[in-house]
């Protein structure tokens, strides 16, 4: 991938971490949950499928070279 | 006294697994600081995560919750969810391809290679080395004040930060790197563990959390904690810039030169985030949880609720191994102490022809006395300023923010062929004066800085909203000093590369190769 890629998922992953909408919004998720904090639960597991989808489609193949 | 009992069980098992790790071994200095570059990918996972898994995180996090609620785990953990893993992917694996290829044990010495200039390494080796004391330092006054409050006062903080310190460097001292490995790997899964334990029993003794939080929402003086109405949106944005600084803080970099494989690190950069996930949501949730417990707590007196909490609804045994993993957290300073031993060997030592002279075994000795000595020094330091933990505390937050700073420098050196050594001293020098005056802006606004809950006070009020003081912080057009820190740097580094000379072809094309046919 190149960098300007990167620069780019990076922003992305800023810009999805700033959810206002959910702010000032004290709802419970299941009861047990705010809302807030549930869609950064959420956010947590999207960090996981995209670096696990970095690792598998984009992993520095020259790195064993070593 | 079960409690303390447990925590001095734990303390024992500690010390048996760094003199175990010293049974095999550590003839060299790649062996004793690096563990032989030759950890298994459970360990370097779990050691890697336990690393950066410190009471100031755990407990910090908690205690920040209680005042400002769930925004909490946006602020720390689900930033570093995504930034410290995406940083071990981009820059963790290339340093660790490099100092396999060339040699390196730490960051300085990548960094004099990499720009041919020893003198660019010395500013940097003096800048990183000294925003890491005062994580020492905490450390050892963390261990001290968390013993004592498990013993009831029984071990006075003065024995209980000697105990703590002893600990730390026999294991660190023996084991090197392998035993402080298996120690953060034994303590990572230890809270992962009892922490889930805890968790469960605390919301049954509470009769479910749900009914809890109900209640915190139907108070209006409570109710924001389940929102994030007390933490502002620029400030929110801020912290995601913060876990740039993993990466650059010298035991994690250190640490990435261990692994055996470049693969070990795939499972560490998918898993880290569900980790993150396992540990800081019940901190943060329990900190909120806590509110509803122990009303009106001041910040600072807060950081303990985790184990007001774990006092007053845990089983008592399970109580008891909670608190040996929160010491284990606090215990966190044995990879900083390692770390700065590594690099007073390496990068001064080895590189002033110390191993040429003496031998690889007298560098190992050498490496070993100054854990003798920092630790000792650590120890010391944390008993004669027993009341200013402030200071240190403060210090680590602007550690933190210095080395994500330095970040863009180690981006510049990895992926940028044009960078120059001038580049990477005039961030390096950016960076050193913004730490300085950051620190000074935030003292002399002391006096000036508003109560929670009030609105921010200009510093200057001729510059207007430029730079405002908070309860907690000094900020910039309402940022925290991080964000012109970061940008500023990778400024420097980019424009005065472009004006001065790059390093020779022949570096580049180490650094550069072509890719093959």
């Amino acid at each position: 991938m190149r960098a300007w890629r990167y620069l780019l998922l990076f922003a992305a992953m800023i810009a999805l971490h700033q959810d206002v909408w959910f702010w000032s919004d004290g709802r419970l998720v299941l009861g047990v949950l705010p809302i807030g904090l549930a869609y950064h639960v959420g956010y947590t597991i999207l960090a996981a499928v995209v670096l696990g989808l970095l690792v598998r489609h984009d992993w520095p193949r020259d790195l064993e070279d070593a | 006294m079960i409690p303390a009992l447990v925590v001095f069980v734990y303390l024992a098992v500690v010390l048996y697994v760094g003199i175990f790790a010293f049974r095999r071994g550590a003839s060299s200095g790649e062996d004793y600081f690096l563990a032989g570059r030759s950890l298994g990918p459970f360990v370097f996972l779990f050691s890697l995560f336990g690393t950066n898994m410190t009471a100031f995180a755990i407990l910090g996090s908690s205690g920040l919750a209680y005042q400002r609620g769930i925004g909490v785990y946006g602020l720390l953990a689900s930033s570093s969810a995504f930034v410290i893993p995406f940083t071990l992917f981009l820059i963790g694996t290339r340093l660790w391809a490099h100092g396999k290829r060339f040699g390196h044990m730490t960051q300085v010495q990548f960094f004099r290679d990499r720009w041919e200039c020893s003198g660019v390494g010395t500013v940097l080796f003096v800048l990183t080395a000294l925003m890491l004391v005062p994580y020492i330092v905490i450390g050892v006054m963390g261990g001290g004040a968390t013993l004592a409050a498990l013993t009831a006062g029984f071990v006075p903080y003065e024995v209980g930060g000697g105990i703590v310190a002893l600990v730390v460097m026999s294991y660190v001292f023996f084991g090197g790197m392998r035993g402080t490995a298996w120690v953060n790997t034994l303590q990572t899964i230890l809270f992962l563990t009892f922490g889930t334990v805890a968790f469960v029993l605390i919301g049954r003794a509470l009769g479910g959390y749900g009914a809890v939080l109900e209640r915190l929402g139907a108070e209006p003086a409570t109710a924001p904690l389940l929102t994030r109405a007390r933490v502002p949106p620029r400030e929110f944005l801020s912290y995601f810039l913060i876990p740039l600084s993993s990466i650059m803080f010298p035991h994690i970099s250190i640490f990435c030169l261990t692994a055996k494989r470049a693969e070990h690190f795939k499972k560490t950069i998918v898993l880290y985030p569900l980790c993150i996930l396992a540990i800081w949501l019940p901190a943060v949730y329990l900190g909120v949880v806590a509110a509803a417990e122990f009303p009106g707590l001041r910040p600072g007196a807060s950081d303990d609720v985790l184990l007001r909490l774990l006092t007053a609804h845990a089983d008592i045994l399970v109580s008891g191994i909670l608190g040996a993993a929160i010491m284990a957290c606090v215990m966190a300073s044995d990879s900083q102490i390692l770390a700065l031993s590594t690099m007073f060997t390496e990068d001064l030592f080895e590189h002033y022809g110390g191993r040429r002279r003496f031998g690889g075994a007298v560098e190992v000795w050498t490496g070993r006395a100054f854990v003798v000595g920092v630790t000792i020094a650590a120890w010391l330091v944390a008993v004669e300023l027993k009341d200013r933990v402030g200071i240190f505390d403060l210090a680590v937050r602007f550690a933190f923010s210095g080395y994500a700073a330095l970040a863009p420098l180690m981006l510049a050196a990895l992926f940028w062929r044009r960078s120059t050594k001038w580049g990477a001293l005039a961030a390096t020098l950016w960076v050193a004066a913004t730490v300085l005056g950051t620190w000074w802006l935030h003292a002399a606004s002391a006096a000036i800085a508003p109560a929670p809950g009030q609105a921010p006070v200009p510093i200057f009020p001729a510059l207007g909203g430029l730079l405002l003081r908070t309860p907690a912080q000094v900020t910039v057009f309402g940022f925290l000093p991080v964000v012109p820190m970061v940008f500023g740097s990778a400024l420097l580094v980019w424009v005065v590369s472009l004006l001065t000379r790059p390093p020779s072809a022949a570096t580049i094309e180490r650094y550069f190769p072509a890719p093959g046919p």
